[in-house]
């Protein structure tokens, strides 16, 4: 078909295919050169700085492996990547939180849309506030939640004093907006359940547990697969409310990896950027574990489609 | 469109007199005193410079007090002002030794700042040289409610051991002895320096916080059992308590002392204490063989290295430290002048200041997060916060303390 124009010399269709493979990278062009700017190349330079001894002020000195040798003798690093996994696994409490609420929610009564606000609203204030609301939450002396157990076993708990307790503490705080998020993904899911495929359930005689296991979770997967995606990131870029609730205390045992890498380059006490490097690092190295895990998942996904 | 005009004006008003001030000299001074009092201060101190020198504008840059410690390190590597405020002791030893402070020791010889700042040169010193000038500082020890001695029937105590007793009078009566709130750490460095202070004395402090004694030294684990005295009779949780919230303890009668620096006396009146309320004391004696030492935060300011108008800049360093500018300074800010030929105003707490670091033959401390270099300091108090609620863990504290620094002092 296309032979005519090509013995002709006529440019056009070429030009046209031309367009059709440039067009794409055009338009990725402006997002592409902002991620190679403020993403790529950070980590390339953060990755180089981990190898010098840096306080942001003198020059470099080249130590090698020397800030990872330290980390691999430094007890505050092992405790806040304990806390890391702690906040992982108990972050995913929010998915089965959030999607009970979402069922639970997803009827039609009168006035349902301010049930569903309300409990959307922890999602729509700034972690700041939910970080301050729970500290007074839990403040000794005067905090409802200290006041409670004060009044069951006399002396009363002081979540965030104990090291035993205080990354608890925090991960409930934090999971109070995230259940909200994960609500809202999910009842964007059920609107998408298909209501033909529930009715023939249901001429079958399924219900309950069985219904919800068997016809409606499968439908609901790609909303678990965001809510999985946002919330594992959410657990390992912890660090505003560790920030405003404890400062990483009492004693440094609620610190996580992004807290004490904050801690050691840029705060008040720290200026060592070459360990806080490392430790950035570390975190990335972890995170692109789950990263490149999500995204083999939606490659061979949208292959099999 | 008025807007407009009006920027256009403005700009063209400002192209025609920048030329007409041209011989009028710039100072650019960065600053945090953000907060109303030293705000004022500063204000004061820039007007009464302006006036003994009518070629000189001083530019004021006023940063918020916490972002400031950030801002610094980047203004003073990439556009420096002329003069900076700063802390005096460690505090300043990364950036003199990065080459970013000028010395200043010619405006010290020069106006005899040696003599009248005396109290204050150890801690300006470094490597021989003054890297700047000192404008204030202000007394730490104990603030206690009157009211608690008199319902417990005690004397204010001149000795640890009598402090201890009064301790065990107090809880009887269900009131905390010593209260402090160290969320945010500091607090705990305060007790820490004042019982080092009166067990073992100044040189050894500055030692220890020099790196230059091992934390697992017996004299070292002899503060902390002095500190373990009193634990028992300290708040509970202090560890999730803001230092406002030990102040509140203090107002309502819950607790009896409290080891902190005057600038919460504003806090302590906001809360309805007043002079007949609110009672000073010195730190008890611990060791009555040690020479007396107190502990002083010094406030400083300094010529960056890239400043453009050196000159004049230490014109304002000599102004900055003549006696009658402080103690006006002062009265403003409600602390003590660092000139001994300077007075204090009548506030008590002052007064009772004013006349405790005046005799402190021991010497001048600046205050553990100062004294010790910025990662020791952190360590420190982490390990102070974590004896506070585990005593128990005195041995693998001060393990890890020593772990930290035979790293920190190593270079």
């Amino acid at each position: 078909m296309s032979e005519p124009h090509a013995e002709t010399g006529t440019p056009a269709p070429r030009r046209r295919r031309l367009n059709r493979k440039l067009a794409p990278w055009l338009f990725l062009a402006p997002g592409a050169l902002m991620f190679l700017i403020y993403v790529l190349i950070p980590i390339v330079e953060s990755m180089w700085i981990s190898f010098f001894q840096w306080d942001g002020l003198s020059a470099k000195t080249w130590v090698g492996l020397s800030n990872y040798l330290e980390l691999l003798d430094d007890d505050a690093f092992y405790t806040s990547l304990k806390n890391n996994v702690i906040w992982l696994v108990l972050y995913m409490l929010a998915i089965p939180f959030g999607l009970f609420i979402a069922l639970f929610l997803n009827q039609t009564v009168r006035g349902i849309r301010i049930y569903k606000s309300l409990f959307f609203f922890p999602f729509v204030i700034s972690q700041v506030v939910v970080g301050l609301i729970f500290s007074w939450f839990y403040a000794p002396g005067f905090g409802l939640f200290f006041e409670l157990t004060k009044w069951l076993d006399g002396t009363g708990i002081a979540i965030l004093a104990n090291p035993n307790t205080v990354t608890y503490g925090i991960i409930a705080a934090g999971l109070w907006p995230q259940i909200a998020y994960c609500m809202i993904l999910y009842l964007t899911g059920l609107n998408a359940v298909a209501p033909d495929q529930i009715e023939a359930a249901r001429l079958d005689g399924a219900k309950g547990i069985k219904m919800l296991w068997y016809v409606v979770l499968p439908q609901l997967r790609p909303a678990t697969f965001i809510a999985v995606v946002v919330t594992v990131i959410g657990a390992l870029r912890s660090f505003d409310l560790v920030s405003i609730m404890t400062d990483g205390g009492p004693f440094g045992s609620s610190r996580v990896l992004s807290y004490y890498m904050y801690e050691q380059a840029l705060s008040e006490y720290g200026y060592r950027m070459g360990y806080g490097a490392a430790i950035a690092v570390v975190l990335f190295a972890i995170m692109m574990i789950f990263i490149s895990g999500f995204i083999w998942k939606m490659w061979r996904d949208e292959r099999g489609l | 469109m008025n807007i407009l005009k009006t920027t256009a004006l403005v700009a063209l008003m400002g192209s025609i007199a920048i030329p007409a001030m041209a011989e009028q000299r710039v100072l650019k001074l960065f600053t945090d005193a953000s907060d109303p009092a030293p705000k004022a201060a500063f204000e004061q101190l820039v007007k009464g410079f302006e006036a003994e020198n009518p070629d000189v504008k001083v530019e004021v840059n006023t940063f918020d007090h916490e972002g400031y410690k950030t801002a610094i390190r980047n203004f003073l590597t990439a556009d420096s002002p002329d003069l900076a405020n700063w802390y005096a002791g460690n505090r300043m030893a990364p950036f003199v030794n990065a080459g970013q402070f000028t010395d200043v020791s010619d405006v010290w010889e020069e106006n005899g700042l040696k003599d009248s700042l005396g109290s204050a040169l150890k801690s300006m010193t470094i490597d021989g040289k003054q890297w700047g000038v000192p404008y204030t500082y202000y007394q730490w020890g104990i603030y206690y409610n009157k009211d608690l001695y008199k319902k417990a029937g005690v004397d204010v105590p001149k000795t640890w051991d009598e402090f201890i007793s009064n301790c065990k009078k107090f809880k009887e009566m269900g009131v905390d002895c010593l209260t402090t709130g160290t969320k945010a750490l500091w607090p705990a460095a305060g007790i820490f320096d004042y019982l080092d202070l009166r067990t073992n004395g100044y040189d050894f402090h500055m030692k220890l916080t020099g790196g230059e004694i091992p934390w697992t030294d017996d004299r070292v684990r002899a503060v902390f059992a002095e500190w373990k005295k009193v634990l028992p009779y300290t708040t509970k949780n202090v560890a999730a308590i803001d230092w406002q919230d030990a102040v509140s303890n203090i107002v309502q009668g819950k607790a009896a002392n409290y080891v902190m620096g005057n600038f919460a006396v504003a806090t302590f009146k906001d809360g309805g204490m007043t002079n007949d309320t609110l009672g000073f004391m010195d730190f008890p004696t611990i060791n009555p063989d040690i020479p007396r030492a107190e502990e002083a935060p010094t406030d400083t300011i300094h010529i960056p290295a890239g400043a453009k108008n050196k000159e004049d800049a230490k014109k304002f360093l000599a102004y900055v430290a003549k006696a009658d500018v402080q103690t006006k300074m002062n009265e403003t800010l409600g602390q003590l002048p660092i000139n001994k030929n300077s007075s204090v105003g009548d506030d008590p707490f002052l007064q009772a200041g004013f006349k405790i670091l005046s005799t402190a033959d021991g010497g001048i401390a600046q205050f553990f997060d100062r004294d010790a270099p910025a990662q020791m300091a952190k360590a420190g108090m982490e390990g102070f916060q974590e004896f506070m609620a585990y005593p128990d863990h005195l041995d693998a504290i001060l393990d890890r303390l020593e772990k930290v620094r035979q790293r920190v002092y190593k270079n």
